[in-house]
């Protein structure tokens, strides 16, 4: 948490001047289990990204090509920090390629 | 650019920015940030919020941390409305006296949920409606107090559980029907008033896209299922959301102008028993109550279709 | 190097809610938001006329309760507009919410009060319910005594509220009906007074696009605490930069008005106290008593929060006796009167003389010249005879012996 001192130290009015601090918080304590994509399975359908209730799918232009060799140019993953476990994108995977892994 | 070219047609269309970022504390599984990223994606930074007090209002600026990239203002619960309405002329105002730059266009949104629109917030929202402010008010509709640990609201179903519609002897969960707040903005004589699901990302960002080009105040009601509320586990809100619009429990609609249709048909319905049966809130409900529930939704069909003048809701599934 | 400006004073009849609208003129405010409430209605009446002739480029919103006015001021003073709005009786009731909230924000938000009772039962008519009511609200408060003061008030209250070193609403409040609707001659000075004593700075926290902030935060018990005290040091603080003002304004415009005021007092053994248009009678009094050889003297309270501590007991500190006269009550307490109750808890370490709390005028029951005489004749036999009483002397009511 971030520390004030003394009272002088307070914005006046307990306006915050950071936008989009909370990016500063970890909230992975909340899950209890994490989303896993098989970057195999994943058709870079972008639904996951789409429905993240805490902006936790990363979408980059990160190329990538399968096993049975299609290739796409972008590559979703995990903000680790972020997510929550909540566990939507593993449900609204049309393609099934997020798994739910037990947090230990 | 016309509005036809930045109009959102596919998920890919979607803006990739995030004004509305992680790290808050909504519940895991919140369909309110959803709602609300999308929101501010389609609204983009040249935006101010107001939002009235609710769950969103108090999960994302815990002090000091804030989850908005976008100037945002909460005042009160039943206010925002008019504290939009202030904001709003204060643009006018400024630019008129050259305080603001004339071209620089900035967004006014208010969002609430059902509590701060239906309820505490009706007198607020009604006068911002009906004196004409450019303002595009937002409704995150959980169909109770979330915020204070699921009480009835305006906005609660017939038969859904609350904390004061319990499931006891005497009462049987809430005994009255939801407020239609689609005709009420309508009634107010609105240019743009849409009903929209988070499930259907497309058709809602266009509805924001909609609401925000309107040269006047605008409507968005956006149903938001409630992990906590509605008692289900916090993978299922985007599920349940679907479902809502393929049993007709919501029904994605707009009147734009004059124009009422529903931008999301449903050719077959679904039994309103695989909405239902999701959610704890409706646990108790009998065989009997859920075939009341399905006469009224069929009801309602009935009558967006005599509206829109041709069947966009079909019958139920056999 | 600043324009030459046009400096044109005009003697206008005015009654007092007609001055307030004058004032808001003067200082080119930007956002208007009120709902019509008896006796505060003229003063946007009256305002939405001036927009209508041109004579301010105002946005006016028409809201549908009080507590949508303040808080659509609040929204427009949150984005950088220079803000007004005004009230009475249920109204500010109604507001009382939205008053905290305003201070909380720090922002600097201008409001006017016709003063008038609260129900039940119902009287639209005088006294000072509605505004002792909200005196712990965080706000700047000042009683007017004329039309003139009203006007010049509230263009000190922009200089003061939008003070970096202030940044809190301001209240200005004058007896309905006494003084809303009774014309007076004020002289009024025009727009050049907007750019010469007021100028247009964002002195506060504003939202901006382009310098995103987020504004009405939630605080847990880690937080809260220190922006209340940081409220109280500024509400405290802000009483030198009220009366640099005040100062600033006299030097310009030849007027002043302290933040309290005294006559007579020179050699005066008792006084009365009182706020707005009772001072005026009671310097008639004095007058009149001082025939009858009693040595009086009037004390009026100006600015009431802050509390003007240290200036009012230079005032009274040699006095035998202090009258205070209340227009309202602090139901369930001894005395009932809050302005006697705040002077008697200010010097309780002190020697000050002993306070007589009278409660007069609720309901705007009539007061005349000889009631203030009475007043100062029983305050007088009082400290003659050692007989001040703890409790308030209700003065005028039917059946109540004095």
């Amino acid at each position: 948490m971030k520390e004030f001192k003394s009272w002088k130290d307070y914005p006046i009015g307990g306006i915050i001047s950071e936008p989009g601090s909370t990016l500063e918080l970890d909230v992975s304590g909340w899950r209890n289990e994490r989303p896993q994509i098989d970057q195999e399975k994943c058709i870079r359908c972008r639904i996951c990204w789409i429905f993240c209730p805490d902006a936790a799918i990363i979408e980059e232009e990160k190329p990538y090509t399968t096993k049975t060799g299609k290739s796409y140019r972008l590559t979703y993953s995990v903000d680790y920090v972020h997510c929550k476990g909540c566990g939507i994108c593993a449900q609204e995977c049309p393609a099934k390629a997020i798994q739910m892994i037990p947090e230990v | 650019m016309s509005f036809e070219e930045t109009r959102i047609k596919t998920l890919w269309d979607i803006p990739k920015e995030e004004h509305f970022v992680g790290g808050h504390s909504l519940c895991a599984g919140c369909t309110a940030s959803t709602i609300v990223r999308h929101l501010l994606k389609v609204a983009g930074r040249n935006t101010i919020v107001v939002n009235a007090t609710g769950c969103v209002e108090v999960s994302t600026t815990s002090f000091p941390y804030t989850a908005w990239r976008v100037p945002w203002l909460h005042v009160a619960f039943e206010n925002a409305g008019a504290v939009a309405s202030g904001v709003e002329s204060a643009i006018k105002a400024m630019k008129a006296k050259g305080m603001i730059p004339f071209e620089k266009e900035i967004n006014v949104i208010a969002l609430a949920g059902d509590g701060g629109s239906f309820d505490i917030g009706f007198q607020a929202l009604s006068g911002l409606m009906e004196r004409g402010h450019k303002v595009m008010f937002v409704i995150y509709d959980n169909e109770a107090y979330m915020n204070t640990g699921i009480q009835r609201s305006g906005a609660t179903p017939f038969g859904a559980w609350t904390t004061t519609t319990p499931v006891t002897r005497r009462i049987r969960g809430e005994w009255r029907t939801k407020k239609d707040m689609f005709d009420i903005a309508i009634a107010h004589g609105l240019d743009y008033v849409a009903t929209a699901n988070p499930a259907y990302p497309v058709d809602m960002d266009v509805k924001f896209q909609k609401g925000l080009n309107t040269d006047g105040p605008s409507l968005v009601h956006v149903i938001m299922p409630c992990t906590t509320g509605w008692r289900f586990e916090p993978r299922y809100g985007i599920t349940i959301a679907k479902l809502a619009t393929e049993t007709a429990v919501w029904i994605n609609m707009e009147y734009d102008r004059g124009n009422f249709s529903v931008t999301v048909p449903v050719r077959k319905r679904k039994h309103v028993r695989e909405y239902l049966k999701l959610q704890g809130r409706y646990s108790h409900l009998s065989d009997l109550e859920i075939e009341l529930i399905q006469q009224q939704i069929d009801r309602k069909v009935e009558e967006i279709n005599r509206r829109a003048g041709k069947e966009v809701i079909g019958p139920l599934e056999a | 190097m600043t324009a030459v400006i046009e400096r044109r004073k005009e003697m206008k009849a005015l009654s007092t809610n007609k001055a307030v609208a004058e004032a808001v003129k003067d200082s080119d405010v930007d956002v208007v938001a009120a709902y019509p409430i008896t006796p505060q209605t003229t003063v946007v009446e009256r305002i939405a006329e001036l927009i209508g002739e041109g004579q301010l480029e105002a946005e006016i919103i028409h809201v549908e309760s009080e507590h949508s006015a303040l808080s659509a001021v609040i929204g427009a003073s949150a984005v950088g507009a220079r803000v007004f709005t005004a009230t009475a009786s249920q109204g500010l009731a109604l507001m009382h919410e939205v008053l905290h909230i305003t201070s909380g924000l720090r922002l600097p938000v201008v409001m006017s009060v016709a003063m008038r009772s609260l129900s039940a039962p119902i009287s639209i008519f005088n006294d000072h319910s509605d505004v002792m009511n909200q005196r712990d609200s965080g706000w700047i408060m000042i009683f007017a005594s004329t039309a003139q003061e009203a006007y010049d008030s509230i263009i000190q209250a922009y200089r003061i509220a939008e003070n970096p070193e202030v940044l809190l609403p301001v209240m200005v409040t004058y007896d309905g009906y006494l003084m809303s609707h009774t014309i007076e001659p004020v002289e009024v000075l025009g727009k050049y007074v907007s750019e010469e004593y007021i100028p247009k700075k964002q002195t506060w926290n504003v939202l901006d696009p382009d310098k995103p902030i987020t504004m009405g935060t939630i605080t847990s018990p880690d937080y809260y605490y220190e922006f209340k005290y940081s409220q109280a040091v500024a509400l405290e603080g802000s009483l030198p930069h009220i009366i640099k003002a005040d100062e600033d304004f006299r030097k310009l415009y030849g007027r002043g008005y302290g933040v309290v005021d005294s006559y007579r007092l020179e050699d005066a053994e008792i006084a009365v106290l009182a706020t707005s248009s009772y001072y005026i009678n009671l310097k008639y009094a004095v007058d009149e008593v001082r025939k009858r050889g009693i040595k009086a003297g009037a004390i009026k309270l100006r600015v009431y929060r802050p509390f003007p501590r240290e200036q009012l007991y230079s005032m009274i500190k040699g006095l035998s006796a202090l009258g205070v006269i209340d227009r309202s009550v602090s139901f369930g307490m001894t005395p009932s009167g809050p302005i006697a109750l705040d002077i008697m808890s200010s010097y309780r370490y002190r020697d000050a003389p002993p306070v007589q709390s009278f409660i007069a005028g609720l309901g705007q029951r009539r007061m005349l010249i000889e009631d203030f005489v009475k007043i100062f004749e029983i305050l007088e036999k009082r400290a003659a005879t050692n007989s001040i009483s703890e409790k308030s002397i209700f003065y005028g009511v039917k059946g109540v012996e004095l």
